[in-house]
């Protein structure tokens, strides 16, 4: 059995260009024998979310009107040039059109290779999110000690 | 002998594909990866070895793409 190498992504953005970075370093990296980790935070927590679109998550105002506004993976923005959205609908049909796998793909690429999904607690408890609020690949809800001793002979990437 | 053509695919679904085909496969069976010059064909036998696969031939399909034909065995 050869040594394996390990690699830490911190996705803390939850805008779709980064987080299809994240995702496509990340299923690289599992796919040339790497040991994977993804911990979302913050922004990020929004693509790990079960409802994909806007809706009222959360325990009290605050909290609902973030998650609303923020919705989950379908209404990812773009870093730049959103256009209210609409950027990317029209990147996704480009990478299609460009047999670039798209975000959908590349996250069932990540179940597929086994990469370990953490979700942030602190951030969690902010925006009022539960782990039934998450996706099932979310392995464990944790705290930044148990990520750092996860990743402790691991390249931490931060997106 | 299984078969996979990853000529279509951009990184990095390239790794990807080949990774999860040979997961489903049985220790010593063969795998014939068709794929393209450049990235694919630098990097996929290598991660391949890495894993501890056994690279048995990498040729040119000689259709003027580019294209190569590599046999792994699990």
């Amino acid at each position: 059995m050869s040594e394996h190498k390990k690699i830490s992504i911190v996705c803390f953005s939850g805008d779709f260009d980064k987080i299809v970075a994240a995702y496509t370093i990340a299923t690289g990296a599992a796919a040339t024998n790497r040991e994977v980790t993804m911990f979302f935070t913050f922004w990020g927590l929004n693509a790990l979310k079960k409802k994909k679109g806007h809706s009222w998550l959360g325990k009290d105002f605050l909290s609902r009107m973030f998650n609303f506004l923020m919705g989950g993976l379908k209404s990812l923005p773009l870093s730049r040039l959103n256009f209210a959205g609409v950027s990317p609908k029209l990147m996704t049909g480009m990478m299609k059109k460009n047999n670039v796998a798209t975000l959908p793909e590349l996250i069932e690429a990540a179940d597929a290779l086994g990469i370990r999904v953490y979700a942030c607690e602190m951030a969690m408890q902010i925006l009022g999110v539960t782990k039934d609020d998450l996706v099932d690949s979310v392995q464990e809800v944790v705290g930044v000690a148990t990520f750092l001793n996860e990743s402790e002979d691991a390249h931490i990437i931060f997106i | 002998m299984h078969f996979l053509d990853i000529t279509r695919e951009t990184c990095p679904m390239t790794f990807v594909k080949v990774k999860l085909q040979l997961a489903r496969m049985d220790v010593g069976e063969e795998l014939e990866v068709i794929l393209n010059e450049g990235e694919p064909l630098q990097n996929v036998p290598r991660s391949c070895e890495e894993q501890g696969y056994q690279i048995l031939s990498v040729e040119n399909c000689d259709d003027g793409d580019g294209k190569h034909r590599v046999i792994v065995k699990k």
